[in-house]
């Protein structure tokens, strides 16, 4: 069985030698041309004039279109139809592709794009949400409101209360391959594109449509991108979109690929926020009552802001149980990049607000938080207790639920809930009326903090801050609940296709693509179990809308879940074949036939793979498959905001301990230690690797990664030299990760969770260690209301409230 | 004769007509299909474009996308293409990040395997200080460091120690020296001078992390342009009683070797300085040259006292380093006059340098502040404080110096010094801080001087868990 084992990703040998290809190192026909963009230098306005007669006479320019060399317009968005591929007649953001630049060199392309002379007639340009609120300029009609409860009467009710507003900056992806993408012109006007895209069928289809073609003529193929982290979900439409209809015009091969400043200005990033909470508790931490209004600054176009915007509602309650809560989410329109699809999407905002909210409460209570998280957390769910075998939907309705409780009506005699020795007979559900069925924070942080030694080391801090006048530590251990699906619950699908070759040789195909995540190793490893082979018998492919269609974007962190069961649905198709035809061959039953070690062993016989394949060729049996997974059990509805949204929830929970400089407020992360649920991993390996990085790339959003603006909406820190993610000595320098190895209780993929996305809220340990550091300069009497990015100069401002010197 | 010669993974490689600011990345990937090598940021700043070249001081890692190709005349280029066997044996790094996992999306991972190949050949063991100029974000970097503690020690393969072979073979032979077209390179300061004074409107590229950026970003051209890397006396530094002479064309790898010993608090504020990639090519005299007030060499230069050395063909002169910065990037500078050295005092014990910037390695300082104090007893006698990030230029604190000079070394002395940092300064906001952040800390780090000398914990980069 190659599942569970921790191999190396497929590539590493191509990675550490370069020979691994990417896009932008495909060769192309010498003739092929280079695009690039003349971009917006303003954030609002009406093109007034546009004199591109140098951009043409420039050395080495082939072409140059704008909104009047085409009738009609691409638009590259994936929801509402709302971007044009070049400005029409006004410009939304500084940024915003105006005009097109199609040269023999991608130096000349981009040294011709800056000639562009464009007068606008500028326009008040809405750059924060504020500007957006009182302009009442938003996505929707007006805020999204989902609620159980009665949050403000229980908050009037209870004991105390805490409320605040705090601000949550945005994330650059940082892909270090930017966006890239090339098209080749193919006989009979198809096209063949090959893009950096987390999204093949996306790209194939705004091709297609900004072509006049069929989606049939259009071939999309994506073998590997150089990181994407959601950046690459509907960033490269405009790219690809761009060469094919340039490729189209001159009958050349195009290629764009983003100077590095350029991306950064042109594309999307995480959606910044300021979220506003009320929270009423009692003397025990106990969260009676909470309000949240979320403030997203959405872009100026709608791309995917309203499910990411959704996702962060569906998370506001993190691991908590919260009986009344209300949320209101404002999806605001702004004269800035449009902000797209980044791990987590939303899910890390929804839930940095309530592990604030938590945080402020324990704070206030002079509360250990971690504590106040337990006094929250939902109700454990029964050791070991898997779901039940295939069959319909399970229905819910036998149970009586009452503020957001399900009750057995027979308790303790439904294996739904563990069966007899389940120790409760009780699920609670989410705000949106999801059971949380498979609940296990508890058991996690019990064996976290005993692995962490949190609590000898909390006091510990407080003996060392103590003697510390100018350095201060401190600590936190955050949870971290999050939903596997996508909320847009029919782009849960995922198909792949097998083929077994005569000589035994498996080639494997399926929807997802790989981006780092160890993905199409992961699939490999279903396939090679299903063969009974090593894994290095399965030839891993590139993705390709030829041979699996209708593909969902790799995303949601379901590249896994979905691909996985996909390819080994089909492979077992074949195998099945196999078997049949071995059976009949030997005389035995089908189910006595044996795939293992590489070998087919019937009847007391074993024959290599390969000559069983050559056998079952020359019986004219098929050997390619294709195979088909929709996740079971979802049932959404998004305006009522219920239903089941997702098919489980993976789990972890991380502890950072920090130090700060009082005087500087310079900060590191001196240790952490995580412990992460991927159910019963595919490959340790790779999921541990996932979280490693989602860890650190998480604690980067909240720490160094500050995106900035200035008055006239132009981004200021475009460049690594300005922005700043995460380098090598920023890791926590003690760094354990360590799985929670129990199967999934779903039935995924080999009992498996997803890794993709779930660990980056790790990283909000890391500002939460920050905020009890902080905290350690003062008398308790003022929160710290450390803002993110918790950056030096933030933290130095937050240890001056605490010394009553603001 | 006119060309650039180096050698490109063992093969000999000569260029007749070749623009002088065509990068090496470019080349290597357009004109010769060496795709391995990426383009991450084309600035300098992400690493993945990270090459080894070597010469004569031994093999280092470089950013290829800001290294012009007759930068590399008479050296030798390997390329990730080159660094495992010719058989295909992996070299132990590219084996280590196999086994470790050290590759996810893999395309940061050329970068990070020639530094590391670099970093192995070196003999070295302080991989972040290696890997600061390599950006990853994908694995969080700790299987990357397992990767390289796992092939410490492994023998350096022999396929590289052909580089360095060949290398001394040509020094031996004595070919070195040809010009590019369009380019001069000198080999004495006496070339450059004559040259530079006929050309006084040319640019002078010594390691090209700047300049270079003008070309790559801001799209501009140099019309006329001397590359100064090939005039070894310019490389120099030398004890000259009390002092120690500094040759502009030093790199800042070898000034921070350099200062480790004598002045240990400069040195550590060059481990901070942009990236071993950086470090490897920028020498302290463009650094000074270039005149910006976020420069992290001369506000320390400037506290330690330093003598700047200029020269205009047979003419020198020399003045304090800070007389050369007149007003934002303006310099006492004439045309066709150049930055031949600076000197500093061999000892300073009383020097603490200080950065401050949204991330500890390889980021541009917000606020740069070095103090030189010398005490006599418990009383304050002298004090040269320089702040970079404060003003329009590196900048002398004259009224902190003020407060602090005679007085009794006391925490009142250092708290009035603090408050003193108003007078002397009017920061602004950038991306980088905002002006109340600058000036605040600005003082704060008079009070951290005191701090650190009653014993307190002072430096977040010293704590451990």
């Amino acid at each position: 069985m190659s599942i569970g084992k921790p191999l190396p990703h497929d590539a590493a040998a191509l990675h550490v030698t370069g020979a691994a290809r990417y896009t932008d190192d495909i060769p192309l026909p010498a003739d092929a041309l280079h695009l690039a963009f003349g971009l917006s230098t303003c954030a609002h306005g009406a093109i007034t004039a546009m004199d591109l007669s140098a951009v043409r006479t420039a050395p080495g320019v082939i072409a140059v279109f704008s909104a009047e060399d085409w009738p009609e317009m691409p638009d590259c968005s994936p929801s509402l139809g709302d971007e044009p591929l070049l400005a029409t007649s006004e410009v939304h953001y500084v940024g915003q592709p105006v005009f097109l630049v199609v040269a023999e060199s991608h130096l000349a392309a981009r040294k011709a794009a800056r000639l562009g002379r464009i007068s606008y007639d500028e326009r008040p340009a809405l750059l924060t949400v504020e500007d957006a609120l009182a302009a009442n300029s938003r996505f929707e009609q007006g805020p999204v409101i989902w609620a159980r409860g009665d949050a403000a009467a229980a908050i009037g009710k209870a004991p105390q209360v805490v409320e605040g507003q705090f601000e949550v900056g945005g994330q650059e992806h940082f892909y270090l391959e930017g966006q890239v993408a090339a098209a080749l012109p193919q006989e009979g006007g198809d096209m063949v594109v090959h893009s950096s895209t987390q999204h093949p069928t996306e790209i194939q289809h705004k091709v297609a449509h900004a072509l006049h073609l069929p989606m049939s003529a259009v071939r999309v193929e994506v073998r590997r991108m150089g990181g994407g982290f959601g950046g690459k979900e509907s960033q490269g439409n405009h790219l690809a979109i761009a060469c094919a209809m340039a490729a189209h015009a001159t009958g050349r091969p195009c290629k764009m690929r983003y100077d590095r400043d350029d991306d950064m200005v042109i594309t999307g990033k995480r959606h910044d926020l300021k979220i506003g909470y009320r929270a009423g508790f009692d003397a025990t931490g106990r969260i009676l009552g909470v309000e949240f209004t979320h403030l997203f600054r959405c872009g100026w176009s709608q791309d995917l802001s309203l499910p990411v915007a959704d996702r962060a509602m569906l998370h506001a309650d993190n691991a908590y149980f919260l009986e009344n809560i209300r949320i209101e989410s404002h999806r605001l329109r702004t004269n800035t990049q449009s902000n797209t699809a980044y791990r987590g999407f939303g899910g890390p905002q929804g839930v940095v607000g309530i592990e604030r909210v938590v945080d402020h409460v324990a704070h206030a209570l002079k509360l250990d938080p971690v504590a106040v998280r337990r006094r929250n957390f939902y109700a454990e769910a029964a050791e070991g207790g898997l779901s039940a075998p295939p069959g319909p939907p399970e229905d819910i309705s036998r149970q009586k639920m009452t503020a957001g409780v399900f009750r057995a009506e027979n308790p303790g005699t439904g294996h739904r809930y563990g069966g007899t020795h389940s120790p409760k007979a009780v699920v609670q559900a989410t705000p949106y009326g999801m059971p949380v069925e498979d609940f296990c924070l508890r058991a996690m942080l019990d064996e976290l903090e005993r692995t962490s030694d949190y609590a000898a080391r909390r006091a510990e801090i407080a003996r060392w801050n103590a003697g510390s006048p100018v350095l201060k530590r401190g600590i936190a251990l955050t949870p971290v609940k999050f939903g596997i699906s996508f909320t847009l619950t029919w782009l849960n699908q995922a198909g792949a296709l097998v083929h077994v070759y005569q000589d035994g040789s498996i080639r494997l195909n399926h929807g997802g693509t790989e981006m780092g995540q160890g993905l199409f190793l992961k699939v490999a490893q279903v396939a090679a179990s299903v063969f009974g082979v090593d894994v290095a018998a399965v030839k891993i492919t590139a993705t390709d809308t030829a041979k699996v269609p209708n593909t969902s974007a790799t995303a949601a962190s379901s590249g896994s879940d979905m691909n996985g069961m996909a390819a080994q649905a089909a492979c077992l198709t074949i195998r099945d074949r196999m078997a049949a035809f071995m059976a009949g061959k030997f005389g035995v039953e089908p189910a006595q036939v044996r795939f293992e070690g590489g070998m087919v062993r019937v009847a007391g016989e074993a024959f290599p793979l390969a000559q069983v394949a050559a056998w079952a060729y020359q019986a004219r049996v098929s050997l390619s498959a294709t195979g088909f997974y929709a996740t079971p059990k979802l049932q959404w509805d998004r305006v009522k905001g219920q239903g089941r949204p997702f098919l489980y929830f993976a789990y972890g929970a991380a502890v950072t301990e920090v130090v700060i400089d009082t005087l500087t407020g310079e900060n590191r992360i001196l240790r952490t230690d995580i412990l992460h649920d991927t159910g019963a991993s595919l490959n340790p390996a790779i999921d541990i690797g996932q979280v490693e990085g989602a860890y650190v790339q998480g604690a980067g959003w909240l720490t160094t990664e500050e995106l900035v603006w200035d008055g006239k909406g132009r981004l200021m820190t475009h460049a690594p030299s300005t922005y700043k993610i995460p380098a090598c000595s920023d890791r926590p320098p003690v760094f354990n990760v360590a799985l929670w190895n129990r199967p999934n209780r779903e039935e995924t993929v080999g009992r498996s969770k997803a890794v993709g996305e779930p660990p980056f809220m790790l990283g909000i340990s890391a500002l939460m260690a920050l905020s009890d550091a902080v905290a350690a300069c003062g008398d308790g009497s003022a929160y710290p209301a450390l803002d993110a990015p918790a950056t030096a100069e933030r933290v130095l401002a937050a240890v001056r409230r605490q010394v009553g010197d603001v | 004769m006119t060309g650039v010669a180096f050698l490109l993974n063992g093969t000999p490689v000569r260029l007749g007509e070749t623009s002088p600011t065509r990068t090496l990345l470019q080349y290597l990937r357009e004109d010769r299909g060496l795709t391995g090598t990426k383009e991450g940021c084309n600035e300098g700043d992400c690493g993945a474009c990270t090459v080894i070249v070597t010469d004569e001081h031994g093999p280092r890692a470089l950013n290829a996308c800001i290294l012009f190709l007759p930068q590399l005349h008479g050296k030798a280029v390997r390329t990730v293409e080159a660094i495992a066997a010719p058989d295909g044996t992996l070299h132990p790094v590219q084996q280590a990040m196999v086994d470790h996992h050290g590759s996810q999306c893999g395309f940061c991972t050329p970068g990070f395997i020639a530094s590391m190949a670099a970093a192995h050949a070196q003999g070295r063991k302080d991989h972040d200080v290696v890997l600061a100029g390599n950006l990853c974000r994908c694995t969080g970097y700790a299987p990357i460091i397992r990767a390289a503690e796992a092939a410490e020690g492994q023998p350096l393969p022999a396929w590289m120690e052909d580089d360095r072979a060949f290398i001394l073979a040509q020094i031996s032979s004595g070919v070195r020296g040809q010009t590019a077209p369009g380019a001069f390179r000198p080999e004495t300061t006496d070339e450059l001078a004559d040259w530079y004074a006929a050309h006084p409107d040319a640019t002078l590229v010594a390691g090209a992390t700047d300049v270079g950026l003008w070309v790559t970003k801001q799209l501009r051209g140099l019309p006329q342009v001397a590359f100064l890397n090939g005039i070894a006396e310019m490389q120099r530094i030398e004890a000259q009683g009390d002092f120690i002479r500094i040759g502009a064309g030093v790199t800042l790898t070898d000034l921070r070797a350099a200062m480790a010993g004598p002045h240990p608090a400069f040195a550590a504020m060059l481990t901070r300085y942009a990236s071993e990639q950086v470090r490897n090519a920028a020498t302290i005299g463009g650094n000074i040259a270039n005149g910006s007030p976020i420069g992290d060499g001369p506000p320390a230069l400037i506290a330690l006292g330093a003598t700047l050395h200029l020269r205009g063909g047979t003419a020198r002169r020399e003045m304090a380093l800070e007389d050369f910065f007149l007003d934002y990037r303006k310099q006492d500078r004439q045309p066709g006059e150049f930055v031949e050295a600076i000197t500093i005092p061999a000892t300073a014990p009383g020097l603490r340098v200080w950065k401050l910037s949204k991330r500890f390695d390889q980021d541009i300082s917000a606020v740069l502040g070095a103090f030189n104090l010398t005490v006599a007893g418990c009383t304050i006698t002298g004090a040269r404080i320089a702040f970079g990030g404060m003003a329009g230029i590196p900048k002398r604190a004259t009224a902190m110096e003020a407060t602090l000079i005679g007085q009794p070394f006391t925490r009142a002395a250092f708290e009035a010094a603090r408050a003193a940092a108003a007078q002397d300064f009017t920061p602004l906001s950038d991306m980088r801080a905002s002006a109340a952040y600058r000036l605040e800390t600005a003082g704060n780090m008079a009070l951290r001087y005191w701090h650190e000398a009653s014993g307190a914990g002072v430096d977040v980069l010293e704590v451990r868990a």
